[in-house]
């Protein structure tokens, strides 16, 4: 039997390695899997109290944060795609459009 | 035997996501991150979930990430982003990352010592999890079913090339 604080510390480890990787990068797709990295961290979190609570609810929020990451890569995507048909670049320090 | 297996795939996910931020090709970055996803339907296994690993493995890994692929080789940066040149936005995020983490620390530790102790006999089976998803969570779940059908047709509406009239 896992002790479930081990998952929630490794839980907190992947959002801050997430953190970092979204902070260190600069283009935009690696900074789009950050954000993936950390909705999985938060998932992991969300699993983990559902089994200490002994309840479903937690397993279905996580059903619908997949489901709803899917939609919104889908959409992230075609957005970094027009952005990089439109300046043939997608490191995120070039598109500072709305700087001044 | 579980604890052997939870250290082994919180090593190999940890490794990946490591091995994610240093590595330069997009490509590489998106393999390292298929690897950290089924790590991680792993761990959503051992936490007695398998809808919720099979659905992470199908999804994630499969779905989500190849969409990510995709879009890599279209955009098809030659060299690739160079490295960093600006030291400080390093440490600047390593700082950030640490103060991130003493604080989820310091949030989740009233709830640390309570858990442990936790034994619970099975439960998640998908025949229970369809059930609450069908009855409790209906309007959600159709509500979701809209959201995809929006992002469908707005990720087409977006990237289509329009016809110069």
């Amino acid at each position: 039997m896992i002790p479930l604080n081990y998952f929630l510390v490794l839980s907190i480890i992947l959002f801050a390695l997430g953190a970092i990787a979204f902070f260190v990068k600069r283009d935009l797709i690696t900074q789009f899997m950050a954000i993936e990295i950390m909705f999985n961290a938060a998932n992991l979190a969300f699993l983990a109290f559902a089994k200490s609570a002994g309840s479903l609810d937690g397993q279905i929020i996580v059903f619908f944060v997949i489901t709803v990451a899917a939609a919104e890569a889908a959409v992230g995507l075609a957005i970094i795609l027009l952005i990089f048909r439109q300046k043939k670049t997608i490191k995120s320090e070039d598109i500072k459009l709305m700087k001044g | 035997m579980a604890h052997f297996l939870f250290f082994l795939l919180a090593i190999i996910c940890i490794a990946s996501v490591l091995g994610m931020i240093i590595s330069k090709d997009q490509a590489y970055t998106a393999l390292f991150l298929i690897v950290a996803f089924v790590c991680m339907g792993g761990l959503f296994g051992l936490l007695e979930a398998p809808f919720i690993a099979a659905v992470q493995i199908i999804i994630y890994a499969g779905a989500i990430m190849i969409l990510f692929i995709f879009v890599v080789m279209m955009i098809n940066l030659r060299k690739g982003v160079g490295p960093e040149k600006k030291k400080w936005t390093m440490y600047f995020a390593v700082v950030i990352a640490a103060v991130l983490v003493v604080e989820l620390v310091l949030t989740l530790k009233g709830t640390l010592e309570p858990i442990s102790s936790a034994a619970l006999e099975s439960l998640g089976s998908p025949t229970d999890l369809g059930r609450l998803l069908f009855t409790k969570y209906l309007y959600p779940f159709e509500i979701t079913s809209i959201l995809i059908i929006a992002a469908l047709v707005g990720a087409i509406v977006l990237v289509k090339k329009r016809d110069k009239e």
